[in-house]
């Protein structure tokens, strides 16, 4: 330790203003605060002192997504084998997954820890560590075959036009993972819906064991609309479905975090004692699309709309949108009633998509952007409101 | 007044040039957006659409200039349009007499350059109080300005949606997915949002270039 503070304390001059490598500089501070805390402290003003930066909070985040991650990696290879007509042992489905998945998480970093270093040296910015959540989303809600370079691709995308055009981390009106996804779903819609993708191989054609189907629970359950459903009933379509405790538990194919209900449950535990995902998102959220499944039961005009409201939680991809990436900090409301109303919002609103517009089977990653969108007006409302209230308290006759 | 200006002065050139810079109808002003995000899918239309704009750009300047001492000030803009509408007319009816395939491309975007806002500007901003010729010029070069950008942004647009250029395979086959190769074509680059993101960039770039035009 004390041998790599005196070398940094050697190299640092060099960095300083009018130093050999000035251009550098905020590089070099990067490294050195990711090394050791920074020593330099606020100097004016007054703040509230406290441990936690931005540094911890986002590990924090990045520890809350290892139990997705490493069980999308276990999921990943279960689902590669059942499709070839083998069974792996814990070790081989889980290696397998590795193989598979690390590439996309090594490129998604490379990609946008580049490019966010290249722009904080141009304009002389710190570096942001915002990136590090971003970049192990990234690869979370990708499915598992995409191809490297589109990963390349949209990361830059969402990095650049997310993000550093609006000024960087915190400044940003969407979220920059879910913007990533969004330029992959619309810029290459083949590689990313459909029945094949979720699972490893299946778009490069390797043999498929006879009635095996890669459907996710959400495709399945979009048949249940439509001409096609006219003479199923309820019950047909949820025999179709896999069972309520593989669908908890993650046993079904999807993107690569979003499947496992019990992983997501632990990184929301963690977020949530630690005070950085904001439970009042994640609970307005869940009674959304309770309360809007409960509609669609009421309705019941088709199979879909007859499914119990808490199949939408274990669905798709909104508990890991729920818990991840609508409490973004940056991007969702920030008062707490514009949180309640942010929330329950995007919970109505997925199951609406899902149910009544059969062409996008999961509506998460565009409600959130949606929702994000709004999320200033939200706030701007609630704030509004609040100094009529106080205003009226002080002047009772007007 | 008597005195004669060459065709080639300062002025006249200065006239056409600075609508490529920091006049640019569609950077700076932000006019023309509504056609430079629809026609520029291809190449093709988008160069056909541009020397469309800059011809009734210029002859809208031109006979506005000539008739702008007689026009009284109270209906100038039904005159105008009425001057306008003539030459889109015109325009449209030659496109569908021997370019029949681009005009159908193009559907109303011809006939909407009536509304193109950059022609009624030029024409308020400049022809109704300057000389014929420097009108015919200024029109003339911000009609050129205006297809620069939409050529710009239809060249990548046409590029990475399809593939090929005026229709020609710039890509080749084999790199495709569908053909065992690992490429494919951008969907996203087909729709509005991305051809605004692209004038986006354009505006971007030309203010990293041109520091004047940057907000204090």
């Amino acid at each position: 330790m004390k041998f790599l503070r005196k070398f940094l304390d050697k190299i640092k001059p060099s960095f300083d203003e009018g130093g050999k490598y000035a251009k550098l500089h905020s590089t070099f501070e990067g490294f050195e605060s990711f090394l050791f805390v920074p020593k330099t402290v606020t100097s004016q003003g007054s703040h509230v002192r406290d441990c936690i930066d931005l540094k911890r909070t986002m590990s924090v985040v990045v520890l809350a997504l290892v139990p997705c991650l490493l069980f999308g990696m276990w999921n990943t290879g279960y689902w590669h084998y059942r499709s070839i007509g083998g069974a792996g042992d814990l070790l081989t489905n889980f290696w397998f997954g590795f193989c598979k998945i690390f590439p996309i998480i090594a490129v998604s970093y490379i990609v946008g820890l580049g490019i966010e270093f290249t722009v904080a040296q141009i304009r002389k910015h710190e570096i942001n560590e915002g990136f590090l959540v971003s970049g192990m989303l990234i690869p979370l809600i990708m499915p598992v075959d995409v191809p490297l370079w589109m990963v390349a691709l949209a990361t830059a995308f969402a990095v650049i036009i997310g993000k550093e055009v609006f000024g960087g981390t915190g400044m940003n009106i969407w979220n920059p993972a879910l913007l990533a996804r969004a330029f992959v779903f619309f810029s290459y819609p083949t590689q990313i819906s459909g029945d094949k993708v979720w699972i490893a191989g299946l778009t490069g054609g390797q043999g498929v064991v006879d009635s095996f189907s890669g459907a996710t629970p959400l495709s399945i359950a979009a048949g249940g609309t439509g001409e096609a459903a006219a003479n199923m009933s309820g019950e047909t379509l949820r025999s179709q479905l896999p069972d309520v405790f593989d669908m908890f538990m993650g046993f079904v194919p999807g993107s690569i975090g979003e499947t496992s209900k019990l992983a997501i449950l632990a990184g929301a535990a963690i977020l949530i004692l630690t005070g950085i995902g904001s439970w009042r998102i994640m609970l307005a959220s869940t009674l959304g699309c309770l309360l809007m499944g409960w509609i669609c039961n009421l309705l019941a005009a088709n199979p879909y709309m007859e499914l119990p409201p808490y199949y939408h939680l274990l669905m798709g991809g909104f508990a890991f949108g729920a818990i991840f990436m609508a409490t973004d900090p940056v991007s969702a409301s920030q008062t707490n009633t514009g949180k309640w109303i942010y929330g329950i919002l995007f919970g109505i609103l997925v199951v609406i998509i899902r149910v009544f517009n059969p062409a996008y089977p999961e509506g998460v990653m565009l409600i959130i952007l949606l929702m994000n969108t709004f999320a200033p007006l939200i706030d701007h409302y609630v704030v509004s409101a609040n100094v009529k209230r106080r205003l009226k308290r002080i002047k009772p006759n007007v | 007044m008597s005195q004669k200006e060459p065709l080639f002065s300062a002025k006249n050139i200065k006239l056409f040039t600075d609508p490529f810079n920091s006049g640019n109808p569609i950077t700076v002003l932000v006019l023309g957006i509504c056609s430079a995000l629809a026609v520029t899918v291809k190449l093709q239309p988008a160069i056909v659409m541009s020397l469309s704009v800059i011809i009734v750009t210029g002859l809208a300047s031109f006979i506005v200039s000539l008739l702008r001492n007689t026009i009284p000030n109270r209906i100038r803009i039904i005159v105008q349009l009425v001057v306008v509408a003539t030459l889109v007319i015109l325009v449209d009816q030659i496109l569908k007499a021997f370019a029949y395939e681009v005009s159908k491309q193009l559907s109303v975007f011809v006939g909407l350059i009536i509304t193109n806002c950059i022609i009624m500007g030029r024409i308020e901003a400049f022809a109704l109080g300057n000389k014929p010729l420097p009108s015919l010029i200024d029109g003339l070069g911000n009609g050129a300005a205006y297809g620069m950008i939409l050529v710009t942004v239809a060249f990548v647009r046409e590029l990475f949606g399809a593939g090929t250029l005026l229709g020609y395979r710039i890509v080749p086959d084999a790199w495709y997915l569908k053909n065992g190769g690992f490429y494919e074509n951008n969907g996203l680059i087909i729709l509005p949002p991305m051809a605004l993101i692209l004038l986006g960039i354009i505006i971007w770039i030309h203010r990293i270039i041109n520091k004047s035009l940057r907000d204090k």
